[in-house]
């Protein structure tokens, strides 16, 4: 059994954690009320997860655990250990961009920012099960991440065109790459 | 925020778990977190020493033994909602919990958590009561069972003692009647501001409706369901008159409206197909 006791001292007590993270594996000591989240970021440095409301309302930290969208926020990094984690950096290719990143990009399905890492990772997770998902399941499955600039009409179409893009192997439309582009430029109400 | 410290267990068996429990004053339990890590997060709750059981998985099946499904604890949302056993038996209980926060708590969020949370307006605290359903409740001082009706008190309390493990759910195998389950909320996602579980009877009119969100647990009346629906409009807004509500006037107005929409759909769904949703 695993345990850690607190004492009533200064100098919390930690735990040695092993974390196997974007395939790679970290031996780390955390006090077990740190938070995956802060962890991957702060002890980790993959700031990619970001921590919006710390409540799992807003989905900004979710992270791939065992390849199912977990909020990060609402774990300790110590539950962690004998999991594996990806997170929005372990979905990034060495060059370039993902097909879903790079939909995202064609679309301009982002404004500032915050909301696209929880974005792509829940995104990634509902294409890897369903690799054609209708309009009316991205919005279900995108509705636990908030977004408060797009009004998600480009995110729904990059997930739509990345999908695309996924079933015909990976090549990009470029007319609907430039309607994407369109769609960013123009047609973006909330 | 943060949370504060607290010690931290991982138990490989029920029993270690039930020892530390024993143990440990200010010991908590915790599964999916979905609901204690945003209450810690907060500081609202600062239990001195954590008990993991997510490591525990002879509390994560499902199975029928011919009367009763037995689910364990440590089931997940998303695997409830399609657990085959689950969705040809309760299928109101499937479509409910589909209806639980979002894709990445249901993963994560069990079945036990739920129940032991005993949100008022959670769905699985009124799936239970709503099919009857017996809870395991288990300690160092032995096993007993609580009926659901039972177990919850009220807002957030419940019959559970702080030495005490949930471990399962039984519920018994339905026959002669159907269930549908119908809720409102704001945006997929939220709690429920008000939602319903009716029972029919598959000959006759005998049911029973169990409504949640309205007030402090979830609340189970017995009633003939008249098949005209006006009558039962009235048989709803009688019956949802008589329970507590919120205390202010305006709103406690709008639960019951929103209720009573809940149970007609659901009995909708109940008679429609007979496949709950």
């Amino acid at each position: 059994m695993q345990s850690v006791s607190e004492s009533a001292v200064a100098g919390r007590p930690k735990t040695s954690v092993t974390l196997v993270v974007n395939g790679q594996r970290h031996t780390l000591e955390v006090e077990p009320r740190w938070l995956l989240s802060d962890v991957l970021r702060h002890q980790l440095g993959l700031t990619g997860t970001h921590v919006g409301c710390e409540q799992g309302v807003c989905g900004s930290c979710t992270v791939l655990v065992d390849g199912q969208p977990q909020r990060s926020c609402l774990m300790f990094a110590v539950q962690a250990e004998g999991h594996e984690i990806t997170t929005v950096e372990g979905l990034t290719p060495e060059q370039g961009l993902s097909p879903l990143q790079a939909a995202f990009e064609r679309h301009h399905a982002l404004q500032c920012g915050f909301c696209t890492p929880g974005m792509i990772v829940t995104a990634e997770a509902l294409l890897r099960e369903n690799p054609n998902p209708d309009e009316e399941t991205i919005r279900e499955v995108l509705s636990g991440n908030l977004c408060r600039c797009t009004g998600y009409q480009s995110i729904v179409a990059a997930v739509q065109d990345a999908a695309r893009v996924l079933r015909e192997g990976g090549a990009v439309d470029t007319e609907v790459a430039a309607q994407g582009q369109n769609e960013a430029a123009g047609g973006e109400q909330a | 925020m943060k949370p504060v410290s607290f010690s931290y267990y991982r138990p490989n068996s029920v029993a270690e778990a039930l020892h530390i429990l024993a143990q440990e004053e200010e010991a908590k339990v915790i599964a999916g977190g979905q609901s204690l890590v945003p209450l810690m997060n907060f500081r609202l709750s600062r239990p001195k020493t954590l008990v993991d059981i997510n490591g525990l998985r002879e509390l994560a099946a499902v199975e029928a033994d011919g009367k009763v499904l037995r689910i364990g604890a440590l089931v997940r949302h998303q695997e409830l909602l399609a657990h085959p056993l689950v969705v040809k038996h309760f299928p109101a209980l499937a479509a409910a919990a589909a209806e639980i926060g979002h894709w990445a708590i249901r993963t994560r969020g069990t079945i036990g958590g739920s129940l032991v949370h005993a949100d008022p307006a959670a769905e699985l605290p009124a799936a239970m009561v709503a099919h009857r359903g017996v809870l395991v409740l288990t300690s160092a001082r032995g096993e007993r069972r609580v009926d659901a009706d039972a177990f919850f008190y009220g807002y957030l309390m419940t019959d559970i003692a702080p030495d005490e493990l949930l471990t399962a759910v039984e519920l018994p195998l339905p026959s002669g009647v159907r269930y549908g389950f119908a809720e409102h909320a704001r945006r997929p996602g939220d709690f429920a501001l008000a939602g319903a579980f009716v029972e029919v009877a598959e000959t006759g009119h005998a049911g029973a409706v169990t409504w949640f969100g309205v007030g402090g647990r979830p609340d189970r009346q017995e009633m003939e369901l008249s098949p005209d629906a006006s009558s039962r409009e009235r048989q709803f807004a009688a019956a949802l008159a008589e329970m507590d509500g919120p205390e202010d006037e305006v709103e406690a107005r709008y639960r019951r409206q929103l209720a009573a929409a809940a149970a007609e759909q659901a009995y909708q769904r109940a008679t429609a197909s007979g496949r709950g949703n």
